[in-house]
C-alpha cells in the first residue's frame, strides 16, 4: 500500500480550515507493520481516518491517492460520488480500529449482536453462528473468555473493550488494518497477545499490512518493521525501526526517544525533562520547520524555509540539521537534573 | 526538591493515619450465568504525600477499586476511610466535600466529557471566579500549561474537536484545578506522547513534593510506575498479590505473577534484539 500526498482539513465555522494532515506520503510494504508515532494532536488519528476512507465532515480529504492491491483509489472526499466510490473498500480492504471506539457503541447492544451487525453489513448472507465462530476464534487468540460475547460494553474493563474492538475491526479480514492506539489500555501480557494475533494474521496472509499508531515507543520498536514520526501534521522522519531507534536523524524523533521511561534502575533516579514549549497550533503553524521554536539545533533557515525530504536510502528525514550532518545520529542526550 | 529525594524514603511507618484506605473491600458483579468477584477482599492504605501505583492484568479490578474509592460505585462489602473517617456511606454535602478533596482522571477520555460543553465551560463548571490570589482564568491557564495546552487554543473547542491525548490532558488539568488532596489517575497518561507524558509525571511529582498531594496511579506501564511511584501494588484477578516499595517490587519481585508481568515488559532498545533472532 502506498498513500501519496494526502492532505486532510477540518473545515471550521470561522472559514479558517485546519490542515491536520499536510501532504503526507506513507508506504506499507507487503507483510509489514508500520508504526506511526508523534506528538499528541499532531494528526495521527486524522491520517488514519483519511487512509481508512472514512473522513466525515467537518473533516475533508482534499488531496491524496492510495495504491492498494493493484488498484489506485482517489482518496479525496470533496465530491458527492466519493462516498459511493469508497464504500466497497471500507472495512474489507482498509479497516480502522479507532481510538476509543468501544465507548461509542450502544450500551443496549450485546457484543454478539454487534459482531453479527459488522459482518452482516458486508455480507448479508452471513449467519449468526458463522459470525460467532469467527469472533470466538479471535477471542481465543487473545485469551479472552468467550463469555464477553454475551455481555454489554459497559460490563467490560478498559483493556477487554480494547481487545474486543480489535477483534471486531479484523472480522472482515481487511488487507490493511489501521490500528489507532490498540494497546494503550492493556497490560504488557495482553499487549503481547494482541500483537501476536496481528503478526499471526499477517503470517497467514489474512492481512497484508498494518499501520500501528501508538505513543508506546517500546511496543513500536518491538513490533514494527518501519516507523514514521509525525509532527504538526507532517511526517518528519521515516525509516526502518532499528535505524530510527539507533540513529535518529530528526531532532524531534531524538527528543521523543529520550523521553521514554524504561523500567530500569536508571529511570528510578533520573529526572527526565520533556521537550520545552507547547505543541504548535495546526491552524497557525510556525513558519519554516514547524519544530523550530522548540528545537535545540534551529538555525536561521529553519525559521524561514521548510526543509525538504532528504532521501538517505531507506531512511527519509526533513531537517536542515540532518542535511548538513549526513549520516550522523542527532547528538541529543537525555536531559537530567 | 528533586525527584529522587522522596522516592527513596521508607513508606510512612510512623503509625500516622493514612489519608485514604480501602479495608477488606469486595465488589461482586452479576453477569450472564453467575457473578464475578472483580475486587476480592482488598485492603490498601494511601499515605500522605506518596504516589502509590497499581499495576496488573487487564480485568484484574484496578478501575473497579478506584471507582469504589471515589464513591462512584457501592462496595459489596468492606469500608472506605478518608482521614480515618468511614466514608463508605456518606451522602449529600459530606459526599460533595469528599469529591472536592478526592479528584479522579479516568481511563477513558472519550466518555468523561459532556459533549455539549466547550473545554472552557467544562473547566469553569462549579468553580468560583476567584481562586485564592488567582483569577479563574489564571488558574485555567496555569493548569492547562502543566499539560502542554494553551488556554487560547483550547478553551473554545468542543470535545469532538480534540484528539485523544488532548482530551486526556484537559481531564488532568481539570483535576489539578480543584487543588485536590488525593488524585486517582486511572491510565491518565496512556494517550500522551513520551514527552508530554514525562512532563505530566513531573507535575505530579512536583505537587507531591511541594503540596503533599497523594496519588493513586493506575497504569499498565511499568516504566511510568518506576519513574513516579513510591510504592507499588500488583493486582491479579481481583486480589492484591504483591505490594511494597517500588524498588523492591520492580527490581526484586517475589510473586510469580509479578515476575511474569515484568518479564513481558518491552524496552526501547532491548526489544529490538528479541525480534531479530
Ligand atoms: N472536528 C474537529 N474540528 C477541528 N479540529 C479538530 C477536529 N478533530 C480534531 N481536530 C484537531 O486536529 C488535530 C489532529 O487531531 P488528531 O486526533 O488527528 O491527533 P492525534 O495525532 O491522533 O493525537 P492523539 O495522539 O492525542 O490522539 C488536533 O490538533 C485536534 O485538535
Ligand atoms: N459494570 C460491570 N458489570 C459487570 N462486570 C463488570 C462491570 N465493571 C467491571 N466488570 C468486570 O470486573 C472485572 C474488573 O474490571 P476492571 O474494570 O476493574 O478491570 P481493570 O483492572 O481496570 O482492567 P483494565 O486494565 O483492562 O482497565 C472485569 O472482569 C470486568 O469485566
Ligand atoms: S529543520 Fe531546523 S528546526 Fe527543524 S528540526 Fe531540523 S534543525 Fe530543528
Ligand atoms: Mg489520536
Ligand atoms: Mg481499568
Amino acid at each position: 500500500m502506498r498513500a501519496s500526498n494526502v492532505t486532510a482539513v477540518y473545515a471550521a465555522d470561522s472559514g479558517q480550515d485546519v490542515p491536520a494532515v499536510d501532504n503526507v506520503t506513507l508506504e506499507v510494504p507487503e507483510g509489514q507493520i508500520v508504526g506511526l508515532a508523534g506528538e499528541s494532536g499532531c494528526g495521527k488519528t486524522t491520517l488514519g481516518n483519511a487512509l481508512a476512507l472514512i473522513a466525515n465532515p467537518p473533516l475533508y480529504t482534499i488531496a491524496g491517492s492510495m495504491e492498494i492491491d493493484g488498484q489506485v483509489i482517489d482518496m479525496t472526499t470533496l465530491s458527492r460520488e466519493s462516498n459511493n466510490l469508497h464504500r466497497p473498500y471500507r472495512g474489507a480492504t482498509v479497516s480502522l480500529l479507532p481510538q476509543g471506539a468501544m465507548n461509542a457503541i450502544s450500551p443496549t447492544l450485546r457484543i454478539r449482536d454487534l459482531v453479527h451487525d459488522v459482518m452482516a453489513a458486508h455480507d448479508k448472507n452471513v449467519t449468526k453462528a458463522e459470525a460467532m465462530d469467527r469472533a470466538s476464534d479471535r477471542l481465543k487468540m487473545l485469551s479472552m473468555p468467550t463469555r464477553v460475547l454475551d455481555q454489554y460494553a459497559h460490563q467490560l474493563s478498559g483493556g477487554m473493550k480494547q481487545r474486543m474492538v480489535t477483534v471486531i475491526s479484523t472480522l472482515l479480514d481487511p488487507k490493511l488494518l489501521i490500528a489507532d492506539e490498540p494497546t494503550s489500555a492493556l497490560d504488557v501480557s495482553s499487549q503481547k497477545q494482541l500483537i501476536e494475533m496481528l503478526l499471526q494474521m499477517i503470517e497467514m496472509r489474512i492481512m497484508r499490512g498494518v499501520i500501528f499508531i501508538t505513543h508506546d515507543l517500546p511496543v513500536l520498536s518491538m513490533v514494527t518493521d518501519r516507523l514514521a514520526i509525525m509532527y504538526a501534521g507532517k511526517i518528519v522522519e521515516n525509516g526502518r525501526t532499528e535505524d530510527l531507534v539507533h540513529t535518529a536523524r530528526h531532532p524531534y524523533t531524538a527528543a521523543l526517544l529520550n523521553a521514554v521511561l524504561d523500567p530500569t534502575e536508571e529511570t528510578r533516579h533520573k529526572h527526565v525533562l520533556g521537550i520545552p514549549g507547547s505543541p504548535p497550533s495546526l491552524a497557525n503553524p510556525p513558519s519554516g520547520c514547524r519544530f523550530h521554536p522548540r528545537c535545540p539545533f534551529a538555525m536561521s533557515e529553519c525559521v524561514t524555509k521548510e526543509p525538504a525530504f532528504l532521501d538517505e536510502g531507506n531512511h527519509q528525514v526533513a531537517c536542515w540539521w540532518a542535511e548538513k550532518n549526513p549520516g550522523v545520529r542527532v547528538p541529543l542526550e537525555v536531559t537530567t537534573v | 526538591m528533586t525527584a529522587t529525594s522522596s522516592q527513596n524514603e521508607a513508606v510512612a511507618s510512623d503509625g500516622s493515619v493514612p489519608v485514604l484506605s480501602a479495608v477488606n473491600v469486595v465488589k461482586e458483579f452479576k453477569v450472564a450465568g453467575g457473578h464475578i468477584t472483580a475486587v476480592d477482599n482488598v485492603s490498601v492504605d494511601f499515605h500522605a504525600g506518596k504516589v502509590l501505583a497499581v499495576v496488573g492484568e487487564s480485568g484484574s479490578g484496578k478501575s473497579t477499586l478506584a471507582r469504589m474509592l471515589l464513591r462512584l460505585m457501592p462496595v459489596t462489602s468492606g469500608t472506605i476511610k478518608y482521614l480515618g473517617k468511614d466514608v463508605t456511606n456518606i451522602k449529600g454535602s459530606e459526599l460533595r466535600a469528599y469529591w472536592r478533596d478526592v479528584q479522579a482522571v479516568f481511563q477513558d477520555p472519550f466518555s468523561s466529557f459532556n459533549q455539549f460543553f466547550t473545554v472552557g465551560q467544562t473547566l469553569r463548571r462549579r468553580m468560583s471566579a476567584k481562586q485564592g490570589d488567582e483569577s479563574l482564568d489564571e488558574l485555567i491557564e496555569r493548569c492547562l500549561s502543566y499539560v502542554g495546552l494553551k488556554s487560547r487554543d483550547a478553551v473554545n473547542k468542543f470535545p469532538h474537536q480534540l484528539s485523544g491525548g488532548q482530551r486526556q490532558r484537559v481531564m488532568i488539568a481539570r483535576a489539578l484545578m480543584m487543588n485536590p488532596k488525593v488524585l486517582l489517575a486511572d491510565e491518565a497518561t496512556s494517550m500522551l506522547d513520551a514527552s508530554l507524558r514525562v512532563s505530566a509525571l513531573n507535575v505530579l511529582q512536583d505537587l507531591r513534593d511541594r503540596l503533599g498531594l497523594t496519588v493513586l496511579f493506575i497504569t499498565h506501564d511499568i516504566g511510568q510506575a518506576c519513574y513516579l511511584a513510591d510504592e507499588v501494588v500488583v493486582m491479579e484477578n481481583g486480589l492484591v498479590v504483591e505490594r511494597g516499595l517500588t524498588d523492591d517490587v520492580i527490581f526484586n519481585p517475589q510473586n510469580a505473577y509479578t515476575k511474569r508481568l515484568l518479564a513481558d515488559v518491552p524496552d526501547l532498545k532491548g526489544s529490538l534484539k528479541s525480534r531479530n533472532n
